[in-house]
């Protein structure tokens, strides 16, 4: 703990959600006449204020530290750890999220909502995204992570019997947990590089990691997990779906934090990866291209959400873009790179102020007119005016526009990219032009449905009349929260330098920790206006006029979306993806599970038969000793003639009663075999067991029909002779071979030399059979016991003849 | 006479195993008996069939046969013989219910997979 002392192990206060949670179902039960959601208020504001608190301590570029031991043996543990990144996230967190509390307060109906199983899931959301954010230790990082999918997931399906609200949260699962599998391999590798779990010792190791051959791997599969879980091209297409949620979860998840742990997670790895080239280019690359492909595709979407999730994957893939521009001022001494990441991190906290007012306001909009149709909507201007005021001032934030906080992060954005074109390293001198021209016309496109959106809702023709609903302005309660948004935006636009001090260049620092002593040293004063001679402000200039035009003339080019085949669509990719995997696997399955035992003793005999064989030859096990082998006598040779033709007879027989008199031969000959190799008991017992066996086969085979080939063809025939023939060779071999390598001796020797004396006996087998190995005889006995009583319990008891015939339905 | 008997051994299996192979049910029943019959001339095979006496202590006989895989094939004779008897109620039984020897017909239906 730097600095100053703290009373709370405040790691503790991740979980303080949490634990609510488990209060919230208690007083949504018992607590009837007030509405859930002002008891969970209490959790973010206090939270909200106790982080505040933080903020001296970060801004002299300190950190804090506070770590309950979890699994100490594999070096897991709870730790949080706050400094300017993780400070920063925790406020957007815990701010946001009390606005979207009291906002849910009257958003949702006391009476009508299942409000318990809500809050539960929000609060349980809230924990793992402080978990997300405050975690030092990469296994409780991946966890907190997997609970932010699965929260999302219950939040989104939160009006479960709605088609679209399963289909969009199983489609956010699949997507979001994949990435997150991902994430957790490149934890993985990165602990086995480092060998800690701790990211700020992964960081200081830094420079040793590049080299590991692990580290490219690493790279990539941590950035699946950022990029899935921020919605990048081509995972993107998660976030529309999730729109089916109630308006306060997008406002929250999907737009202010949920998707912000992505570009956290960027963010705080970026002094691991950062150096390299490949981090870079996909960094800055997908960031671009996610950029222009959301801006694109919003204008082409006529629900309102709908605009506001391409909207969100488009500011995310701006932001994205920015922080892989950060990462070159590893490379060179310009100031503008370290710039990059300065105006990433100023608007990722623009982007939360105004993308969760003007979610507010869709919802606000869809509470009270009944429909978030943007071709139905028009003219509640003079209906809703302070609405129309907040949607406003954030349509124009969002399209950069002075005096608005977007307006000074989009001119840093374009600065910085048009700085990139100056690049000389990793070729991006030829390329580097492409950066600008596409980060400039996408800036057009935002202009262009920043537009769409306030405009086409809020002015034209009113076609009042022919709402579901009669509108009227929303309740104040319901709008307090996107107006103290609204205000952010403006006042976060005349002290930009007051946020910077206090919040960014901490947060900058711990993105870039090697290049900066303190906080204090990022040379960095954010001006509103920089004068005529600054390339943002030209272009800024251009973006209104270009984006106006595109804005008058939507009609006229908006058919080039039908130009996009629908089959080539990435939704659709995604649902030829799992529709093919299900077939694929049922299929698979189908083909192998056959249901028919044949087929399964085929595998088996097969699989041994092989392996056994190919082990014997690539080990060279194979060998035949004929010096050992004891010479073959006449009765032996016989014997065995009589053997081979009663098995003859037991496969060709086409009698039962032939067939059994067969195999009681074959048993028979086995015991003479007995008698020849100097067996008596054996013989014996043989015998015995033989003439009962023959016995039961003729009593059972009365029951039973006459021998049937059922049709088999020759094929299935010559197939079975091939795989028993195989099994034959394999038994001879294996026989052969282990006869005529004895790698140890008989252990016998101990047995008839101690026969007399020890045991007192002169049968030797007799005397191992009750007296060296007793257990063995013991189980015998008790298999023969069961088997008679199976064999009672089988005759005896009977399924009622009614419950049969159900049964050979 | 072990090369004879592992190949006798071989020949017990194949045929064995072609019957289990096949569809009928009373096939089934009569190649389990064969494979028994072949694994305990395995066992004896490999434990090696010299020797000149049985191993029973008489006066002046000094060369026992190996006793320890006569006694495990002794045990695995009375094992088997249980099984078998099982088997071949379990067939009756089964025969009773369905009226079938045939395997292929006697297999789950599609809902119940």
């Amino acid at each position: 703990m730097d600095g100053r002392r703290i009373l709370l192990e405040f790691v503790l206060l991740i979980f303080l959600p949490f634990v609510f949670a488990i209060l919230v179902p208690f007083a949504y039960k018992y607590i009837k006449g007030i509405h859930t959601g002002w008891f969970v208020l209490l959790v973010p504001l206090v939270l909200f204020g106790y982080y505040l608190s933080f903020i001296p301590l970060t801004m002299d570029g300190g950190h804090a530290i506070s770590e309950i031991k979890w699994i100490p043996t594999l070096g897991i543990a709870f730790t949080s750890y706050i400094d300017g990144l993780s400070l920063l996230f925790t406020l957007l967190i815990t701010g946001i999220g009390s606005l979207v509390v009291l906002y849910s307060i009257f958003y949702m109906d006391k009476k009508k909502e299942n409000l318990g199983s809500f809050y539960v899931y929000l609060l349980l959301f809230m924990t793992a995204m402080l978990g997300v954010v405050q975690s030092d230790n990469t296994m409780t990082l991946y966890l907190f992570w997997e609970l932010t999918s699965i929260s999302s997931f219950l939040l989104i399906g939160y009006w479960y019997t709605r088609d679209k609200s399963r289909f969009g949260a199983l489609k956010s699962m699949m997507i979001t947990v994949f990435g997150g599998l991902m994430m957790l391999g490149g934890f993985i590798l990165l602990s086995i590089m480092g060998e800690t779990f701790s990211i700020r010792e992964l960081i200081a190791q830094a420079p040793d990691l590049v080299s590991h051959p692990y580290f490219t791997s690493a790279l990539i599969l941590i950035l699946l997990g950022a990029f899935t879980k921020s919605a990048q091209f081509p995972f993107y297409i998660w976030l529309p779906d999730a729109m089916e949620a109630p308006t306060p979860v997008s406002a929250y998840l999907h737009s202010a934090t949920m998707v912000k742990a992505g570009i956290y997670l960027v963010a705080r790895f970026t002094p691991i990866f950062g150096t390299s080239s490949t981090w870079i280019w996909l960094v800055t690359g997908i960031g671009l291209l996610t950029l222009f492909w959301g801006s694109f595709f919003a204008v082409k979407q006529t629900d309102l959400k709908a605009i506001l999730a391409f909207s969100t994957v488009s500011q995310l893939g701006l932001i994205m873009s920015l922080l892989g521009a950060g990462a070159i001022s590893y490379h060179t001494t310009e100031a503008m790179f370290a710039f990059a990441t300065y105006a990433a991190i100023f608007h990722l906290i623009n982007h939360a102020t105004f993308k969760g007012g003007l979610f507010m306001i869709a919802g606000i909009i869809d509470h009270e007119t009944g429909t978030r149709d943007i071709r139905k909507l028009g003219g509640l201007m003079s209906i809703m005016p302070l609405s129309f005021t907040v949607a406003l001032i954030g349509s124009l934030s969002m399209a950069g526009l002075p005096p608005f906080n977007g307006f000074l992060s989009k001119e840093m954005f374009l600065e910085s990219m048009v700085a990139l074109r100056h690049f000389e390293l990793f070729q991006f001198d030829t390329w580097g032009i492409l950066f600008p021209i596409v980060a400039w016309v996408a800036s057009v496109f935002t202009f262009t449905y920043s537009l769409y959106f306030v405009l086409k809702t809020f002015l034209g023709q009113g076609k009042v009349d022919q709402l579901p609903k009669r509108p009227h302005e929303a309740p104040i309660g319901m709008l307090v929260a996107p107006m103290i948004l609204a205000s952010l935006v403006i006042i976060i636009f005349f002290i930009p330098n007051v946020l910077g001090k206090w919040v960014i260049k901490p947060a900058v620092m711990a993105v870039q920790p090697t290049l900066y002593g303190s906080p204090a040293d990022i040379d960095i004063h954010v001006l509103a206006w920089h004068g005529f001679g600054s390339v943002g402000l030209w272009l800024t200039v251009a973006i209104v006029i270009v984006g106006s035009l595109l804005y008058l003339t939507i009609p006229k080019w908006q058919p080039l979306y039908k130009l996009q085949p629908a089959k080539l669509s990435l939704n659709e990719g995604y649902d030829a993806l799992m529709r093919g995997s299900e077939k694929g696997m049922n299929r698979l399955s189908r083909a192998y599970m056959t249901g028919l035992i044949r087929t399964y003793l085929l595998y088996m005999f097969a699989f041994l038969s092989v392996t056994v064989i190919a082990v014997l030859f690539i080990k060279d096990a194979f060998v035949v000793d004929m010096n050992s082998f004891a010479a073959i006598t006449l009765y032996g040779a016989l014997n065995a003639v009589i053997l081979l033709l009663s098995i003859g007879f037991v496969v060709f027989a086409k009698s039962r009663l032939a067939a059994i008199i067969a195999l009681g031969g074959v048993g028979y000959s086995v015991a003479l075999f007995f008698v020849i190799f100097k067996a008596p008991d054996l013989a014996l017992t043989q015998l015995v067991i033989e003439t009962v066996s023959v016995a039961l086969f003729l009593l059972a085979f009365k029951h039973l029909p006459a021998l049937n080939e059922h049709g088999e063809t020759k094929k299935t025939k010559v197939v079975n002779l091939i795989i028993s023939l195989s099994v034959g060779v394999m038994v001879t071999l294996v026989a052969l071979s282990s006869h005529s390598q004895k790698l140890i001796p008989s252990i016998s020797q101990y047995y008839k030399d101690t026969v007399a004396t020890e045991a007192g006996g002169g049968n030797i087998v007799n005397v191992i059979l009750v007296d060296y190995r007793g257990f063995d005889t013991l189980f015998e006995i008790a298999v023969l016991a069961i088997a008679g009583i199976a064999v009672l319990g089988m005759i005896r008891l009977r399924v009622s003849r009614k419950e049969t015939t159900d049964e050979n339905k | 006479m072990e090369l004879l008997m592992a190949i006798v051994a071989g020949i017990l299996f194949t045929a064995a195993i072609y019957l289990i192979l096949s569809r009928s049910l009373i096939k089934v029943i009569l190649g389990t008996g064969l494979l028994s019959h072949g694994a305990h001339l395995f066992i004896l095979t490999m434990g090696g069939l010299g020797g000149s006496a049985p191993p029973v202590l008489l006066d002046g006989v000094t060369e026992f046969v190996d006793p320890l895989p006569q006694a495990l094939i002794l045990t695995a004779i009375v094992i088997s013989f249980g099984v078998t008897a099982f088997i071949l109620v379990l067939a009756y039984r089964t025969y009773a219910v369905h009226k079938t020897d045939d395997l292929n017909s006697m297999k789950g239906n599609d809902e119940h997979d």
